[in-house]
């Protein structure tokens, strides 16, 4: 095992490489999903924020219509 | 056929059917990567010349030729998205933009850290490394380009241009160490007679590239999803699909 990590005294070399490689590949589909997550919240608080007004402004209107 | 390709290409088709396909395609890029690795780094016997130190192999030359290939990918997709305006040709030259900047990136690393043991020195300005720096900058130029215009449809149609015209940059990176004499290797898969590697070595390496392949259409597609729930966020379906997964 001690041998397979030396690489044959290029450990620093390859493991460097492979390590790399491993994080950067890890990093770039980690932010895919966290972007994802983060609009699918963003689109949930909007559409919400928007249902809302609308339901406001059905009250306001109904208030209107019973005082006149 | 146009409209098979049309009704494919639909936003609500598109998110619905890659959303079942991510998972799957998650489970093969795992799995052929792990073999990968396991043939590359265990199973595949030291070099006769090189030791232990040409494992490098095994994670630079699939990063070199991805780093190409995403290049041609976002060149063809730029072509459609200028020709046929179809705008999920447009997501995805704008979605492999940073896949494939880092690729390019990592190539340049790997390349370097396989360098100092074996040439003695991190970095030649020889004319294979010098090409991908500047395959490197076009990525970058790409994706400054895309930010710095407000209005997304001549975003998309100045940065097709600049990946157009730098397609001219690709064979030449594959040419370098055949027109150049350089300090960089020569092809050794990609001959026209047998390639100039062992069978044990080819397969792991072969299975890496599609690894890595498989890698890029998965984290592609998760982009791709995210861009278009983005851009459809007034349509209709996208205000359905959102209630639903509120309730």
């Amino acid at each position: 095992m001690s041998e397979f990590l030396a690489m044959g005294g290029y450990a620093f070399y390859v493991w460097t490489s492979f390590g790399a490689v491993l994080l950067v590949m890890l990093v770039n589909a980690l932010e895919a999903a966290r972007h994802h997550r983060q609009l699918r919240r963003r689109l949930e608080r909007s559409q919400r924020r928007d249902s809302e007004q609308s339901a406001r402004q059905a009250v306001h209107q109904t208030t209107l219509q019973r005082r006149g | 056929m146009h409209r098979i390709f049309s009704q494919w290409a639909s936003p609500v088709h598109f998110y619905r059917l890659t959303g079942r396909m991510i998972p799957w395609l998650w489970a093969a890029t795992l799995l052929l990567l792990a073999v990968g690795l396991f043939g590359g780094l265990v199973l595949a016997p030291p070099d006769y010349q090189q030791g232990e130190a040409y494992r490098i192999i095994f994670v630079h030359v699939p990063s070199a030729w991805m780093a190409m290939f995403v290049y041609m990918s976002m060149a063809v997709s730029a072509a459609i998205s200028l020709i046929w305006r179809i705008k999920l040709a447009d997501i995805w030259a704008k979605v492999s933009a940073p896949l494939g900047a880092s690729f390019t990136a990592l190539a340049l690393l790997t390349g370097s850290l396989w360098g100092k043991p074996m040439w003695g020195t991190w970095w030649v300005w020889d004319a294979r490394i010098t090409s991908v720096v500047i395959l490197l900058f076009l990525y970058i130029g790409y994706m400054a380009l895309r930010a710095a215009i407000e209005d997304r449809r001549t975003a998309s149609r100045a940065s097709a241009i600049l990946i157009l015209v730098g397609v001219v940059n690709v064979p030449i990176i594959h040419y370098s160490v055949i027109w150049w004499n350089t300090l960089h290797q020569g092809p050794t898969i990609t001959r026209l007679d047998a390639p100039a590697i062992h069978v044990s070595m080819l397969i792991p390496l072969l299975v890496m590239a599609l690894a890595f392949m498989l890698y890029y259409l998965t984290v592609g597609l998760m982009r791709a999803r995210s861009e278009v729930l983005d851009q459809e966020r007034n349509s209709r379906w996208v205000t359905e699909l959102v209630r639903e997964e509120a309730r």
